[in-house]
């Protein structure tokens, strides 16, 4: 199934100073989806060898409506619409960016993209290091990642601990609109293959957008995570739609007298582990926060690389992992809300960590 | 299990034959080119294909017959090298095999590329590599061609992708280098080569599919060895049709055990694809010599008898060989010479190949990322992670002075 109609007919909002935002009361914003759109629009101008190909990416301007216009702008050179295929077109795009092409590969959503693994990992991740550095493999695979909504288990799950197991792949992981055209732009400008993990929730989420954002220059370095918000009594490492819980809580428990330091990834690898650490060694506190499952999920890796660390010395609590329950998701509203983790998860974690009862 | 070479070589059915053994020859009046008649290729979904009667010069006699031996010589050298165990893991001999690479070779022109699979070392000599690197990379050495980072199946040219060690993956890589020579308006054609193994990867009809719909500039090229491993194609394929199957996509059988038709069939199918008409589809019907692997001996699923014959009777090195030495072409002492000379190249190769030296342990960090900054990497342990000595190989090479 292509469940296409699912999220993108929900937000409709467009970059504007003028909408009103859940976020903003003034100032401009901008959706997830068009921070993505002008990110490809620009690149897409800027180097001839970039081209966007996947399913209904041009004439149906996106499945998730996310290359909406750039057909029309850029036409049938740079904008290719392929059969449903993955693992061909994933294969094509690999093969083209080993003769010099810039490809964008867009998986309709990454549940497909299990199709074409193995082009991903054994054909564009490992020839730079197979060839000794004589084939590059320029390409960006991109498309909407996460539990979605009503979907059921094959069409809802996080890919980010796959993708980030391994070495030769940088896997970027935006939250906001800011991040989303900024790493966005620096993955198709970087000569590496970059899997770049979409939110399917976020697309139609309007978020603060500057001025300096929408400058065609505009670029945000892949391997630096970002403190969103300063705190000094836990440190919450989290990404993508991790952030939004994450925040939430971070504002709820400074209702509390709890400040809550916030670490946005953006990146899995390569890995800032340097910012955490820092974080921690003032903190002495950790929750790693994701949707994913727990098994081998990114928390583990966080939690082992802290532990394996100076920074274990500095804990005061066991470092605690708040991640979506392990098990394929179900169908139905009620369960499907209980697979996933929520602020509350994010707030009861971090009060278990202080000892707050 | 001679049925199956029989299939493989099966003759068109409305078509006059030639074997390659009892080929005809004239030698032309006006040069001291000769005029070869080979067998008659089958057609698919074409209504007309490449010429049965073809020239050759002495030059080209001479160069082809020197890249085949080098193929067949450097072959031997990696089974026996692998024997003494100084080769490890995979290793897979294109020994039988040679015509189709060389032949193909011989039609390229600038700017045409190559892909295929872990059969790969033919290739990768024919595309740059000297036989030092190609047995130097199968043992590891710092003289190989890719410094012993890659091995038997990982071995790169200029346009030539490799050497691919996932069976069917090269497919859809070869129709994209394809569709990067569409993009840049190039004339070229990219050769994306399989086996009759591979031939049954999904992959193929994915990669053939968008290739006939976007026209891109690619030949699909199944080398039909007989067998996908140990398994004969009858008990693979429910055709083994292998050059009708990419169904809307035409297609040529070529006899692959003669260099003569096999190039001019890459020479046609070139000009077919340079006019804008690609992609086509090619089935080279071949034999190969040695097991699947240097850990298959290759004598449990055919007979020995069988691969003796393919030797006595078709065997494209012997075949050539015979045509060029009758028809006058060349002298015996002449090819006597090369195979002299071959002998000594790949006797050198070996030597370096055993004795060069291998890269210190800072390359294992090196090539992970292109362009980015030093990472830090984690070893086994904690205590082993380091930040990259060097990013790239030749950062290494570079400081034990090896460039």
């Amino acid at each position: 199934m292509r469940p296409v109609s699912v999220i993108f007919g929900r937000f409709l909002g467009r970059c504007s100073s003028l909408q009103a935002s859940r976020q903003l009361a003034t100032g401009s914003t901008c959706t997830i989806r068009d921070a993505l759109n002008q990110a490809l629009d620009e690149e897409i101008r800027r180097d001839p060898n970039v081209f966007l190909m996947g399913e209904e990416v041009a004439q149906y301007d996106g499945a998730y409506k996310v290359s909406k216009g750039l057909w029309k702008k850029h036409g049938d050179s740079r904008i290719w619409d392929t059969p449903i295929t993955e693992m061909g077109f994933a294969g094509i795009a690999v093969g083209a960016a080993f003769a010099g092409l810039r490809p964008v590969c867009e998986f309709m959503t990454f549940n497909f993209s299990m199709q074409a693994i193995d082009q991903i990992i054994n054909s564009a991740a490992k020839t730079y290091y197979m060839s000794a550095g004589k084939v590059t493999c320029p390409i960006v695979f991109r498309g909407p990642n996460g539990a979605a909504a009503g979907v059921a288990a094959q069409h809802s799950q996080d890919f980010s601990a796959w993708f980030a197991h391994c070495p030769g792949l940088k896997v970027v992981t935006p939250y906001n609109a800011e991040e989303a055209k900024g790493l966005l732009k620096a993955s198709i400008r970087d000569d590496n293959p970059v899997v770049f993990l979409e939110n399917e929730i976020l697309y139609g989420q309007p978020f603060p957008f500057s001025d300096e954002a929408k400058s065609e220059d505009f670029v945000l370095p892949i391997g630096k995570a970002h403190v969103e918000r300063v705190g000094k009594h836990v440190t919450i490492v989290t990404y993508s739609r991790g952030m939004e819980f994450s925040l939430e809580a971070a504002k709820e428990l400074a209702s509390i007298g709890v400040e809550a330091e916030v670490i946005n990834l953006r990146t899995l690898r390569p890995f800032d582990f340097e910012t955490i650490k820092k974080s921690i060694m003032k903190t002495n506190h950790l929750v790693t926060v994701e949707t994913g499952w727990p098994f081998a999920g990114i928390g583990a890796e966080i939690i082992a690389q802290v532990i394996e660390s100076e920074a274990f010395d500095y804990l005061d609590a066991p470092p605690y992992r708040v991640t979506g329950v392990d098990v394929p998701m179900p169908y139905t509203q009620t369960l499907e809300a209980a697979a996933l983790p929520t602020t509350a998860h994010v707030v009861k974690t971090v009060k278990k960590s202080l000892h707050i009862q | 299990m001679l049925s199956v070479l029989s299939k493989g070589f099966k003759p068109a059915a409305n078509s006059t034959v030639a074997a390659a053994t009892t080929v005809t020859s004239t030698r032309l009046a006006s040069t001291n080119d000769v005029n070869f008649t080979v067998q008659s290729y089958k057609l698919h979904k074409l209504d007309n294909g490449p010429k049965t009667s073809v020239t050759l010069n002495r030059t080209d006699a001479l160069d082809f017959y020197r890249k085949m031996q080098v193929i067949r010589r450097m072959e031997s050298a990696a089974g026996n090298l692998y024997k003494e165990k100084k080769i490890r893991g995979f290793c897979h001999l294109y020994s039988g095999q040679e015509a189709c690479a060389v032949g193909m070779k011989a039609a390229m022109t600038e700017g045409d590329a190559v892909i295929t699979a872990y059969r790969c070392h033919g290739w990768t000599y024919l595309l740059g590599s000297t036989t030092t690197q190609i047995l130097a990379e199968l043992t590891g050495r710092i003289a190989g061609n890719v410094y012993g980072k890659g091995g038997s199946m990982h071995m790169y040219e200029k346009n030539f992708y490799g050497g691919n060690g996932i069976v069917g993956a090269q497919q859809p890589l070869g129709a994209g280098v394809a569709f990067a020579m569409k993009y840049r308006n190039q004339k070229n054609v990219c050769l994306t080569l399989y086996g009759d193994g591979a031939a049954n990867q999904g992959q193929l009809f994915e990669a053939t599919n968008m290739a006939k719909l976007w026209g891109l500039p690619v030949i699909f090229i199944c080398e039909n060895n007989g067998f996908g491993m140990g398994t004969p194609i009858e008990r693979a394929s429910a055709s083994t049709d292998y050059y009708t199957r990419g169904d809307y996509v035409p297609g040529i059988w070529v006899d692959g055990m003669d260099i003569l038709a096999v190039r001019e069939a890459l020479r046609w199918s070139k000009e077919y694809c340079d006019a804008g008409k690609g992609p086509l589809m090619l089935e080279m019907a071949t034999y190969r010599y040695h097991g699947h692997s240097m850990s298959d001996p290759g004598t449990s699923y055919r007979t020995r008898d069988e691969i003796q014959n393919v030797r006595k009777t078709r065997d494209p090195i012997t075949g050539f060989k015979d045509r060029v030495v009758t028809s006058g072409l060349v002298t015996e002492d002449e090819l006597k010479e090369i195979d002299k000379d071959v002998r000594k190249e790949v006797e050198e190769a070996v030597k370096i190949a055993t004795t060069d030296g291998v890269l210190p342990p800072e390359a294992l960090y090196a090539d992970i990322y292109a362009n980015t900054a030093t990472q830090e990497i984690r070893g086994a342990t904690i205590d082993e992670t380091v930040k990259q000595p060097f990013k790239t190989t030749t950062e290494v090479l570079k400081s034990i002075g090896r460039l």
